[in-house]
């Protein structure tokens, strides 16, 4: 679905990406992890054409990304923020048809088009007239998810989602997000500095640290069977959490 | 530059509009004044005139220095206007060092202008008594002055500081006067009826000389430069139209200095308009009648509104449509943004006087030079406030919209335009607002305005005209303007960005 192939990034001098090779693979979840500044919201970028590699391709389904195809690529990809980055000048309805507007849907197909996503998203179709600053932290995510869903993509980039919510919201939102990927069967690829999250949702982790890919695998295989020392400290700096998540398991 | 040209001939194109076949029949011949009561009533006579003559004659009343009446008749924006023999020789043709006459003919021959004879007076620095003691010491010449060292003389500073004043009336004569001082003008006319002091410099036309019942004194040794009244107009004109020609040289030698003060006095003293004194004394002297048309209040505060608001809306408008993708360029690529702002800082600079004389070549007198130099002026604070509204934008916001998969301009147009509308708007009312008050520095070079009032009440210390006229009119015409841009805000600014600001 997503390849990288030898992908590196530097920004003013500072190596933020030494090359890496990474496949995401097909309608799996797969979550980015690791401390900050490791590069994995680099990544994400990179993978939708936000930011352009120093050497090194990215492909999407099999095509390279480049400035002159990304524009088109993107449709076929949707891309959720912390913050939803949701436009404050548009309502939300607005901020989720915006695109497909833009494409020349028609009315019907873009109604029943919200009406599908509002039930899979448990967003209230009357909360679709109003502002962003009108919208609770859970309310604008899920119509950020809806607007990156809105044009039936093949794959979502969801870059720390759920980072801005309190703890509450944040694991309903969590359980909620995890059946909305289950049900749609799509690639997913999310990034998280949060170790149970990543475990809860991800099919395959990555570990990243400082640049490079440590570690690929489950959640079982990182535990289990750590490739490096630093795989080991990673997930005990996150133990309590964890530790609820095998309780919740077993 | 090409948008500056293509700015040009679209106003020209509007401001000439109603010029129609007529003009072939009857020559239209424009005069031109400057911002002082004399020359406005020599104007208004030569209007009067060329208007008897069967021309149609345009008056551009009260321009804003010789510069600008100089350049705008080489220019051919002007045919005819009244000017000082002194003048031409020391201000205008200054770099040629000409002294006689003939040099000067021909210097002004090679700019394509001709001199006439004198109109009979000379407007010079002169020496004034209270006529009852000058009758009383027998004082007619200002060497007469010399017999009467105990006389104390007052003087305006400029008269005592310039090279040609005092210091050279104290050598050339050898006046022996040990009271001497230097004061305000004005006040120079009151000491003199108090009896302060018993002599005083002033203009040899001044209105205030019939006011005052003073003396002038004859200059015998010929101190003061002569300072003859003549036409100045274009070599071309008695071909385009020669009887309204004939009919300004037939003023050669009329205008006696009495009579000058006289209409001087008319219209400073006696509150008479200029065009009111002129046709006194075209009717009284050369038995020619002329119809005078005069204009309310409430008719001049509209006339003067219609051209204020017309300089303005055309300028800003201009300025909107060419500052708008500007500050986009800027806000893209910061490089070029930096040029960008520079050279329209650099333009804000510029003194709107010095601007507006520099476009008298390539656009002549009256509106468009002060519309071109209005849009420059808006320029700065529209790119500006585009620049940083665009910039401002969160970089998540402008990201999301990339990924997205909207196209450059449907990012601008849906996305990053309407996040920097308010900052937009605010640049535009900024400039709006002093677009309003800029205009009225137009009436300088006849793009007329509240800026008219203005200067006609400057010239005639008329304080209400002034005010009621012009400072005030424009200043309630900047509030109207703003709350207009205030109530545009609410349609322009999304609601959704205001939700935000209530919080």
């Amino acid at each position: 679905m997503i390849e990288l192939s030898g992908v590196s990034k530097t920004y003013d001098g500072i190596s933020v990406l030494s090359p890496v090779d990474l496949e995401i693979p097909i309608g799996k979840t797969t979550v980015l992890i690791g401390p900050s500044g490791c590069g994995k919201s680099t990544l994400l970028r990179l993978m939708i054409g936000l930011i352009r590699p120093d050497s090194g391709v990215v492909r999407f389904e099999g095509m390279d990304l480049t400035p002159e195809n990304a524009t088109q690529l993107r449709r076929k990809m949707g891309y959720v923020i912390q913050d939803g980055g949701l436009f404050p000048h548009l309502t939300a309805h607005d901020n989720v048809t915006i695109m497909a507007r833009q494409l020349g849907w028609d009315a019907g197909r873009i109604a029943s088009r919200l009406v599908e996503l509002g039930d899979l998203t448990r967003f209230p179709v009357d909360g679709l007239g109003r502002y962003p600053t009108q919208l609770s932290g859970g309310q604008r995510q899920r119509v950020s998810l809806m607007r990156a869903l809105m044009l039936e993509p093949d794959v979502v980039l969801l870059d720390e989602p759920l980072g801005a919510l309190d703890p509450m919201i944040r694991s309903d939102l969590q359980a909620e997000l995890r059946d909305i990927f289950r049900s749609l069967k799509k690639t997913v690829v999310m990034v998280t500095h949060d170790l149970g999250e990543a475990g809860f949702l991800g099919d395959s982790i990555v570990l990243l640290r400082e640049g490079r890919i440590v570690q690929q695998g489950t959640i079982s295989d990182l535990i289990h069977h750590p490739a490096e020392p630093f795989v080991t400290q990673f997930i005990n700096a996150q133990r309590s959490l964890l530790t609820a998540l095998g309780d919740a398991n077993s | 530059m090409i948008a500056r040209g293509i700015l040009t001939i679209v106003i020209l194109m509007l401001l000439d509009a109603p010029t129609g076949a007529a003009e072939e029949a009857v020559p239209k011949v424009t005069i031109g004044s400057k911002s002082f009561t004399e020359s406005v009533i020599l104007g208004e006579l030569a209007a009067h005139l060329t208007n008897d003559a069967g021309a149609h004659a345009v008056h551009r009343r009260q321009l804003g220095g010789t510069r600008v009446l100089f350049n705008a008749l080489e220019a051919g924006e002007l045919d005819v206007y009244p000017e000082y023999s002194g003048t031409i020789a020391r201000e205008i043709l200054a770099s040629l060092n000409v002294n006689s006459e003939a040099e000067i003919r021909a210097a002004l021959a090679a700019r394509g202008i001709v001199m006439s004879r004198s109109l009979g007076f000379s407007n010079t620095y002169a020496i004034g008594m209270r006529e009852e003691l000058a009758e009383t010491l027998k004082i007619r010449k200002i060497s007469d002055l010399r017999q009467h060292p105990e006389l104390a003389l007052g003087f305006s500073s400029e008269f005592m500081d310039r090279e040609d004043g005092w210091p050279r009336l104290r050598d050339r004569y050898q006046l022996p006067q040990r009271d001497v001082r230097g004061l305000d003008h004005d006040l120079a006319y009151r000491a003199l009826q108090r009896g302060a002091i018993q002599a005083t410099d002033l203009y040899s036309t001044d209105a205030e000389i019939r006011a005052y019942k003073l003396r002038v004194l004859q200059d015998d040794l010929g101190c003061f430069p002569a300072y003859d009244a003549v036409w100045l107009y274009r070599a071309d004109l008695p071909k385009r139209a020669p009887r309204a020609v004939a009919a300004l040289t037939r003023l050669e030698g009329h205008i006696s200095t009495p009579v000058m003060i006289a209409m001087n006095a008319r219209a400073r003293l006696d509150g008479v308009s200029e065009d009111r004194a002129a046709a006194e004394f075209l009717g009284r002297t050369l038995a020619i009648k002329t119809v005078l048309k005069s204009d309310g209040m409430i008719q001049r505060l509209a006339r003067h509104a219609g051209e204020h608001l017309a300089l303005v809306a055309i300028s800003l408008t201009t300025a909107i449509v060419v500052a708008l993708p500007l500050g986009i360029l800027a806000a893209n690529w910061p490089r070029l943004g930096q040029v960008i702002l520079a050279v329209m800082g650099m333009i804000q600079t510029i003194p709107s006087l010095a601007l507006l004389v520099f476009m008298i070549p390539v656009l002549g007198i009256g509106s468009p030079p002060a519309i071109v130099a209005l849009f420059l002026y808006s320029l700065l604070p529209i790119v500006r406030n585009t620049t940083t509204g665009l910039r401002d934008i969160p970089s998540s916001l402008r990201e999301s919209a990339e990924a997205l998969g909207l196209s450059r301009w449907a990012r601008l147009r849906l996305v990053e335009l309407p996040l920097a509308s308010r900052s937009i708007l605010a640049g535009i009312k900024t400039a709006a607002v002093i677009d309003v008050g800029t205009a009225t520095l137009g009436a300088l070079i006849g793009a007329g305005g509240f800026g008219q009032p203005i200067l006609t009440g400057i010239r005639l210390a008329d304080m209400r005209l002034i005010l009621l006229e012009g400072a005030l009119p424009a200043a309630l015409l900047a509030l109207i303007v703003q709350a207009v841009f205030e109530l545009a805000e609410r349609f322009l600014v999304p609601r959704g960005l205001r939700l935000r600001s209530q919080r």
